[in-house]
């Protein structure tokens, strides 16, 4: 094992599957000369030319379909939208073609394809580009969606993603491309199964199920917590679609405490299929009801106190977990 | 076919009544409610894909719009799996998943069948990018209506097929009217073809009623583009002689605009073309639209007696592994 960041992750990702499969390509804007809007795809050009390493207009709509009718064919297309609130977009290429494409041609055309690209509200940057787009797609029968929070889940997640035969998006969270944490040397081949969840801390209490960047955040509650002797189980589901519903209720039946923190918005969020899921399957398990911290429901705004009072924060977080444990 | 090839005109007649006579018999079954949803009759506009398909090799690939019956006949999907699909049967060309706007058939590299106005315009440049990417000398034909050349997907489609020099001709249908919307009503432009001229791409028009202009044309553009990729358009003015679905009266165009296409039927023209040179007699002109017209009823007796599609297969479609999510 070595620390690399989570860019770093990504762009071994990417290399190692470029590498392994010629119908492999990256296509995006900015992803080849200027070696990629949040340099993610850096050195990429250079190893393997522009036949593979594709730069595109500003045309999300046009480049996610030319990708979908590629992979209709066999070729194996990774797209990156330079963040996901651009996908809005191309939203009906996503959403209508990609994922249909097997249904209505009765199983003869799978779209073997990943979107992928950061996610979620960022720093300052206002309304328009701070979409947490989880929810949304993971409500469509035929995607895939992932949400990694280290390093080492962004690189198996994304290798993972490239070879499944689905359509999978990638959601990479924007403000963690600089975290660092431990990863398996690059000739260790390092793939994540979609749909399994990691539990990153042990704890008794309560169990807190996050992702993305409410991963880290939850890890530094749970510390601040021990301290006040609440021992925090921390979830990290990693895949939103498919949901390892197993991993939640082994950690539900251990501390029969929940909170739920996720960084999209309170309605019809992720957090509220999760809790639908486990009141309905093992209610018995529970001591107390499940609370979810999310966004307010609200446009981000611009001025830095109020996205700090919108998104999911420490204070928060910190008086849900003390709600559930009646603390 | 082989390259060099040339379909045989009576065959691609025959061809043409098949079309004529499938989409007859749909719109009968239709209304005796066999089949459900939207349908698309594509009578009138026969020469359009025809003359395409007799312009090209059987590996070379297609895709359209929801009015796509036509277009997986003439690609040799049967008028069984075609009826079939209408009938929402596990023996159509899609299973009974897709229906009549969702057509597929890998077998015969046809892509679809997509209801989405211009949506299928980037996936069809996606699969031109994959004949260059694999450096093949296959073309890619696709097909959309006057209606499409107003939505975003077709202006980044085609700006990115011109950028990427991809073996793809556009080949608009022009049949006067998106729904009961005109082109006058709908496109800022004179002719449509000029919309290709913004891209740099090469555009003609041709007379869509005339299968052999139509394939001459094509045939034409697709040897300039197999010795070196580049897309092209194409504006076919043709015309469709019933309403945009079945539950479309047209009243917002006349009789006698409609009775001057119908004199201009792209059958009716070539099997005159074909009778002049002597190349077709009466008898076997009957022959022909009689074996089609069997064909089309012996599909109807095949979908009918097809079974439904499983239901506890509902979940195998949805993703590639059959996993549930
Ligand atoms: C994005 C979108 N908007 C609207 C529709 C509804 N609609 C279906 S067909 C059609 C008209 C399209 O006309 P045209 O492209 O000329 O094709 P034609 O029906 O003449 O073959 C419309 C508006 C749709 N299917 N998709
Ligand atoms: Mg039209």
């Amino acid at each position: 094992m070595r620390e690399i960041t989570y860019r770093q992750a990504l762009n071994e990702a990417l290399a190692e599957e470029l590498e392994r499969d010629p119908n492999v390509f990256l296509m995006g804007e900015e992803v080849a000369e200027y070696q990629g809007a949040y340099k993610v795809s850096s050195g990429l050009l250079q190893r393997f030319g522009p036949k593979r390493i594709i730069d595109t207009p500003i045309s999300e709509n046009g480049f996610a379909g030319l990708g979908i009718g590629a992979a209709m064919v066999g070729l194996r297309p990774i797209i990156e939208f330079m963040t996901f609130s651009f996908s809005l977009v191309a939203f009906d290429q996503v959403v209508n073609n990609a994922p249909n494409m097997f249904t209505m041609s009765g199983g003869q055309f799978n779209i073997p394809i990943t979107f992928r690209g950061p996610n979620g509200p960022a720093h300052q940057l206002g309304a328009t580009h701070s979409h947490a787009m989880e929810n949304f797609y993971a409500s469509v029968p035929g995607l895939k969606v992932c949400t990694p929070a280290t390093p080492r889940d962004a690189k198996g997640l994304l290798k993972t993603a490239v070879r499944d035969n689905n359509p999978v998006l990638v959601l990479e969270a924007e403000l963690l491309y600089s975290s660092k944490g431990m990863v398996e040397p690059p000739d260790e081949e390092l793939l994540i199964p979609l749909g399994k969840a990691e539990v990153k801390r042990e704890g008794s209490d309560v169990s807190v199920i996050c992702y993305a960047q409410t991963v880290p955040l939850a890890l530094k509650v749970a510390e601040q917590l021990e301290e006040e002797d609440i021992s925090a189980e921390i979830v990290d589901l990693r895949s939103i679609k498919p949901l390892d519903e197993k991993a939640i209720y082994d950690s539900v039946a251990k501390t029969h405490r929940v909170v739920i923190v996720e960084q999209d918005h309170p309605f019809c969020g992720v957090g509220a299929e999760v809790c639908y899921r486990i009141q309905k399957n093992i209610f018995d398990e529970l001591d107390a009801p499940i609370i979810r911290v999310s966004q307010e429901d609200v446009p981000m705004p611009y001025n830095e106190c109020l996205e700090h009072a919108v998104l999911p924060n420490a204070e928060k977080l910190t008086a849900a977990v003390k709600q559930v444990c009646y603390a | 076919m082989q390259p060099g090839e040339q379909r045989d005109e009576v065959e691609m007649l025959s061809l043409m009544l098949l079309i004529r006579r499938f989409e007859e018999r749909a719109s009968q079954q239709y209304q005796a409610q066999k089949i459900g949803g939207f349908c698309h009759l594509y009578i009138g506009q026969e020469a359009v894909v025809t003359g395409a398909v007799a312009a090209v090799r059987d590996d070379d690939y297609i895709i359209t719009a929801y009015r796509d019956h036509a277009h997986a006949l003439a690609r040799g999907t049967s008028a069984n799996a075609c009826m079939a699909e209408l009938f929402g049967k596990a023996t159509g060309c899609s299973r009974g998943l897709g229906g009549s706007m969702h057509f597929f058939d890998k077998h015969h590299h046809m892509y679809g069948g997509h209801a989405i106005v211009a949506a299928h315009v980037p996936l069809g440049v996606g699969l031109a990018f994959a004949i260059k990417y694999r450096g093949e000398d296959r073309v890619t034909l696709c097909f959309f209506g006057d209606g499409a050349i107003n939505q975003g997907a077709f202006h980044e489609a085609l700006n990115l097929a011109a950028l990427y020099k991809l073996p793809i001709v556009f080949i608009c249908e022009n049949n006067l009217f998106a729904m009961g919307t005109s082109v006058k009503r709908s496109t800022s432009l004179k002719q449509i073809v000029d919309r290709a001229e913004g891209y740099d791409i090469p555009g003609e028009i041709v007379d869509g009623m005339n299968f052999r202009e139509v394939r001459d044309k094509i045939s034409e553009v697709v040897d300039s583009i197999r010795k070196e990729p580049h897309p092209a358009f194409l504006e076919a003015r043709t015309y469709r002689y019933r309403g945009h679905s079945m539950s479309d009266p047209a009243s917002y165009r006349t009789k006698d605009e409609l009775e001057k296409y119908r004199l201009d039927d792209p059958i009716t023209r070539l099997r005159a073309q074909l009778t002049r040179e002597g190349k077709l007699t009466n008898e076997q002109f009957d022959q022909l639209d009689k074996r089609a017209k069997e064909t089309v009823m012996a599909a109807v007796k095949f979908a009918e007696e097809s079974p439904d599609p499983p239901l506890e297969k509902l979940y195998d479609y949805t993703y590639a592994d059959g996993a549930k999510a």
